[in-house]
Parts: C-alpha cells; sequence; structure tokens
C-alpha cells in the first residue's frame, strides 16, 4: 500500500499507534500497546475470556476500570472493533508467567451494561463498584452494586466526561432545602 | 533450638508447596467464606436501629470514621455475635477528593503534584508509578543516574513508611512508645528528603524525565548516617515487640488468610507475603534497575497478623541492605533527560537563550504534548501492587489518570480477616493491613 500514497500511509501509520495487522488470541483481537499484550472482547466474549485467561494462569484481577471516550470519539481501536463511547480495561497479573495481559472491552453509552467477574475474581468486587460508582456502567450479577466512593444519594457520575469538573455545591447530608428556603 | 528451627523448616516448605499447587477453581471456591462480606446499605441500617433487640440475634454497630485506630476516616460495618465478629462492611469515601478527574485537568508537569497527595505515607511512589507510565508514552530513555537516584528515593520512602506502620501498629494496640519511637526514626528519613526535594512530604520529585533536582552535596554522608542510625533503633524494636509475649499474644493466630484468599481478593504487597507466597515485584518483574541489585524478598508463613508486622520490620532491612547498595553504585551523570520538549532548561541558560525561554514558556504554561496511546505501569509500594493508568489523546494532559491503589484494594481483604475473631482483635486487623486512606478514596 506504500506504492500509491507512501508520504501520506506513513503519516497516518505513525499517528496510530496500534500495528495493522490483527492478530488473534483465543478468538478475539490482539494488540501490542508500548510493549503490553492488549485483548480486545466484545461484551458477550468478555466473561468467557476471563475464564480462558484464570484457566491459563492469570489469576489475579489486579486492576478493573472504565474510560468515557466522549470528547475523544477518533481514537483508534482494532479493525473490526466499532469504539464506543465507554471503555473497560480490566488488568490481569500471572504469579506464573510473570505476565501481564489487558482487556479493553466496548461498551455503548445506551446500554452500559458488562457481565460481572466477582464469581470468578472476588477482588473485582470494590472495583465493579468503584467503575459503577463513577462512570455508571451497570455490572449484571453483581452481588452489591452500589456507590462506594460518593454518598449513597449522590446523582451523576463523576468520571464522566459530561460531568463538570467545575464549581459544585457542597453537599451536606441531611442539611436540606428547608433551612436555606 | 534445633527442633523448632527443622519444624519452622518443614512449615516453610509445606506453605510454599502450597502456595504452588494454586487452585484453579471458580472465585468463590477459593475463598472459605463468601459471606464475610456484610451487604447492607446504610438506610437499611438506618431501618434497622432501635428495634427490638434479641438477645439470640446478632448486632450490628458501627465503628469509625472517627476512630483513632481506624487509620484516617475508615468506617466500618460488624455485624457481631456476642463478642465474635460475623460480617464486616468497610465504608469508605470520606476522603473522596475526585483526583483522578483532577488530573484530567493537569499537564503531566503538573500531574506528580497531584498523585503524590494519593498515598501520602509513601508519596515518591506515587509519583514513580505516574512517571514510568509517562514516560512509557513518550517513549524517552532515562538517564541511569535518574534511575538509581529514583531507587534510591523510594527505598528510603519504604522505610520511612514502614516505620510509621510500626509506629501506628504498635499506637493501635497500645504499645504506645512504639508509636513515639516509629514517629522519631521516620522524622530522620523525613528530614533527608527535605534537603533533597525541600519538602517532608508531597514532594513532587521524581517527574517525567526524571527527577527535580540532583542529589545534594554530601548526601551519602547523611545516607550512610541513618543506615548505621536505624538498625540498633530496630533491634530495640525487637526488643520491646517482637520477642515480648503479650505482644505475640495480641498478634499470632489473629486476621488469618491462606494465599488462595488473598490472590482471589487481589491482595498485593506484605499480605499476600505474610501468607508465604513469595511475590514482589521488584523481584519478579524487575523495573528501575532492580534487577542488578541483590536482596530478599520477605515472607510470612501463616498469614496472620504478627507475619505482616514481622515481614514490615524486615523489609526495613532488606530496604537498607539495598540503600547500601545504591550508595556505593551511584552512577554519575544527567538527572534528568536532556530532552528539551520534555524538561526545562536550566535557569541559567533562560537569560542567554531566546529558545530556552520559550521553551521555559510553553512548558510551564502548555506542558509536554504526548504521543496518543495507553500503558500500564506499575510498582511495589509499600503497601503493594500500585499501578498508573494513563490515556493519552496526543494532548498535553492525560486524557484519563487512573491510579490502582494497593490500599484500596486490600481492603477487601479485611472481613475476611475479620470473619470469626473477637470484636477486641477488629483494631489489630485493620492496623495490619495498613490502609492510606488517601490513597484507598483518591
Amino acid at each position: 500500500m506504500s506504492d500509491e500514497t507512501g508520504v501520506q500511509d506513513a503519516e497516518t501509520e505513525d499517528a496510530a499507534p496500534e500495528p495493522e495487522p490483527v492478530a488473534e488470541k483465543h478468538g478475539v483481537p490482539v494488540t501490542d500497546s508500548l510493549g503490553q499484550e492488549v485483548l480486545h472482547p466484545s461484551r458477550e466474549q468478555y466473561r468467557d475470556l476471563v475464564e480462558t485467561l484464570r484457566g491459563e494462569g492469570y489469576l489475579v484481577c489486579i486492576d478493573l476500570t472504565a474510560v468515557d471516550y466522549l470528547a475523544h470519539p477518533h481514537r483508534s481501536v482494532v479493525p473490526g472493533v466499532v469504539p464506543e463511547r465507554f471503555e473497560l480495561v480490566v488488568s490481569f497479573l500471572s504469579h506464573e508467567h510473570k505476565a501481564r495481559t489487558r482487556l479493553r472491552v466496548q461498551v455503548p453509552a445506551d446500554d452500559p451494561t458488562v457481565p460481572c467477574i466477582v464469581d470468578l475474581h472476588p477482588g473485582a468486587d470494590a472495583l465493579e463498584r468503584e467503575v459503577f460508582d463513577m462512570f455508571g456502567i451497570v455490572f449484571e450479577g453483581h452481588p452489591d452494586l452500589t456507590r462506594i466512593l460518593m454518598p449513597e444519594d449522590w446523582d451523576g457520575h463523576p468520571l464522566r466526561k459530561d460531568y463538570g469538573v467545575g464549581a459544585i455545591p457542597v453537599q451536606f447530608k441531611g442539611a436540606g432545602s428547608e433551612e436555606r428556603s | 533450638m534445633s527442633d523448632t528451627e527443622a519444624e519452622f523448616a518443614d512449615l516453610i516448605a509445606q506453605t510454599s508447596e502450597e502456595s504452588q499447587g494454586l487452585s484453579r477453581g471458580s472465585g468463590t471456591d477459593r475463598l472459605r467464606e463468601m459471606g464475610a462480606v456484610l451487604r447492607l446499605s446504610e438506610a437499611d441500617a438506618a431501618a434497622l436501629e432501635g428495634e427490638a433487640g434479641d438477645p439470640d440475634q446478632t448486632m450490628i454497630i458501627n465503628m469509625g470514621p472517627q476512630h483513632p485506630s481506624t487509620h484516617g476516616v475508615l468506617r466500618l460495618m460488624l455485624e457481631l455475635q456476642g463478642e465474635t465478629v460475623l460480617r464486616t462492611k468497610p465504608i469508605i469515601g470520606y476522603l473522596h477528593a475526585g483526583m483522578e478527574k483532577t488530573g484530567e485537568t493537569l499537564t503531566y508537569l503538573q500531574g506528580a503534584t497531584n498523585v503524590t497527595r494519593m498515598d501520602y505515607a509513601s508519596p515518591l511512589f506515587n509519583e514513580l508509578a505516574f512517571a514510568l507510565a509517562v514516560e512509557q508514552l513518550l517513549g524517552v530513555e532515562v538517564p541511569v543516574r535518574a534511575t538509581w537516584i529514583r531507587m534510591l528515593m523510594t527505598e528510603m520512602n519504604r522505610i520511612a513508611s514502614h516505620l510509621l506502620f510500626l509506629a501506628t501498629n504498635g499506637m493501635d494496640l497500645g504499645a504506645v512508645s512504639m508509636m513515639l519511637f516509629g514517629w522519631r526514626e521516620r522524622e530522620e528519613v523525613l528530614r533527608f528528603f527535605e534537603s533533597v526535594t525541600g519538602l517532608r512530604m508531597n514532594h513532587n520529585y521524581i517527574r517525567p524525565g526524571g527527577v527535580a533536582a540532583d542529589l545534594p552535596d554530601g548526601w551519602e554522608e547523611d545516607v550512610l548516617a541513618l543506615m548505621d542510625l536505624i538498625p540498633p533503633r530496630l533491634e530495640e524494636y525487637d526488643t520491646l515487640m517482637t520477642g515480648q509475649p503479650i505482644w505475640r499474644e495480641r498478634l499470632q493466630g489473629v486476621g488469618v488468610i491462606t494465599a488462595d484468599e488473598a490472590i482471589a481478593l487481589g491482595a498485593t504487597g506484605p499480605i499476600l507475603r505474610s501468607t508465604g507466597y513469595a511475590w514482589d515485584l521488584r523481584r519478579d518483574m524487575p523495573y528501575l534497575a532492580y534487577d542488578e541489585l541483590d536482596f530478599d524478598v520477605v515472607v510470612g508463613s501463616y498469614g496472620d497478623a504478627f507475619d505482616r508486622y514481622a515481614i514490615r520490620l524486615n523489609e526495613v532491612r532488606e530496604s537498607m541492605r539495598l540503600v547500601r547498595q545504591i550508595v556505593e553504585g551511584m552512577p554519575s551523570g544527567d538527572y534528568r533527560v536532556q530532552d528539551k520538549k520534555v524538561t526545562p532548561p536550566p535557569r541559567a541558560r533562560i537569560d542567554e537563550s531566546m529558545e530556552a525561554l520559550i521553551h521555559h514558556f510553553k512548558l510551564f504554561t502548555e506542558g509536554f504534548q504526548v504521543p496518543p496511546g495507553e500503558t500500564y505501569a506499575a510498582v511495589e509500594s509499600p503497601r503493594g501492587e500500585l499501578g498508573c493508568y494513563i490515556v493519552s489523546d496526543g494532548g498535553a494532559k492525560p486524557y484519563r489518570l487512573r491510579v490502582r491503589g494497593p490500599s484500596f484494594v486490600n481492603l477487601q481483604t479485611l472481613p475476611h480477616m475479620m470473619r470469626g475473631g473477637l470484636m477486641a482483635d477488629a483494631v489489630a486487623v485493620i492496623s495490619s493491613v495498613d490502609p492510606i486512606m488517601g490513597e484507598v478514596d483518591r
């Protein structure tokens, strides 16, 4: 492809952080992000993949978080994976192989639900609650999906990109409108 | 004496064998009791209040957030049957400051001032994880001296952090003199930090591209004086606590956790190592230049609160061993990368060169651009794996800054350690987890 528009191609390739050919692992596209292995399962494949990885020795769910790509929609994902607003990022660690792997699951804004993996990795409990609290992503089957960092009666999900950073009125529990009026 | 030693060796062999054959069963199988976690909302708890109590029934009591031994603002909801703890629910968020959100509004140069405030007992580790992640995205190679300075500073920070643990652990269990000793020694380490970074805490010293300033003149003497000062003090701690029957009675067999449970719950650091499972990122997935240094990973054998105490005490000794090697091997050279797009020019250059002035101005107003991408960098903090996940959209600020605080994940082991224990031991267990709430809530 470099024959036709060599210069332009080189530029676009530079801009894309992930390499072009899509390799597969466990039936899921796999890419390399700065030397780190990244798997891109769909929501349907996600749970099965976590189970497969655990069988392979990835026994620790070291991190589970999400990213809201509202302000950055034209990002590069692997060909074949449709970028959605939210992305669930789950990191696993294998003590046995001394290796890490990362899963990036696309989660659409109109249906932000993801299967829960707490029964497979009990350590994901608080992490999933945090993602629910901060991004409003619902984990189906979670034993106790409640807010963890924000107060129980808080409105909104702070780490979403459409949630303002600016002046937010301080919310005092119990001290409500009757005092002000 | 040899009998007990042989017994001990047997036990170590056993536990390490056990940890080799980790179960691959489903996650819930790996835990003795999933029911250790109390699932009860605050509204439900409030509704329960004032109901007529049946003496056979369990009671829910609240501990914290304003309780001197819950380490800051940790709150626990405990279900008790008599004196026995059945289920526990840690309630966190009282120190939530939205630091991940704040991180998205600060440039990469300012970012270090933000992350350093997360785990305030070991601020340099936060800066290190952040700097490593940014450097991976930038693709810059940090000078060797900067790497070694980072190792020196973080190992000193590990000493300071563990001394703080020893102090608070002693205080929680009524050994108040230990609290004074621990703070006293920690202050000596902080004094060294002040001479290097200008601040006792929240240093903003390790920055993307290197460190903020070179080590001051005479730093070797300061470090070596500290290394001579601390060992006899640690001997004092041994006399005061390690061999003391009351201390042992209070901690041994309390808050036991197995390797399987710890791994299933994602626990890292001294909690995982106390189960006899040797996992230390410095040895197993080396970062900086730890592969060039010689040190041991300290492990326990029973997974109880005493092991976690002993591990941290001995990790201070290991860190001192590392510091001595670092002082010997400290290379000369630059302390930060000489990339003009990342590193501000020296003050003197600004007077002579227009380009230097422009670079300086641009760096501190706009910051530097980081190529788009995402990466995860992890370091072994005193509390476990401290990870930093950064997504860059090509701008001068992180698109998403995520810090995986070890305390946040480690707190999940609390209900499992407390289950079936006495209410009076709860404080010992909390203390042995060593949570830093700034990092839990971020």
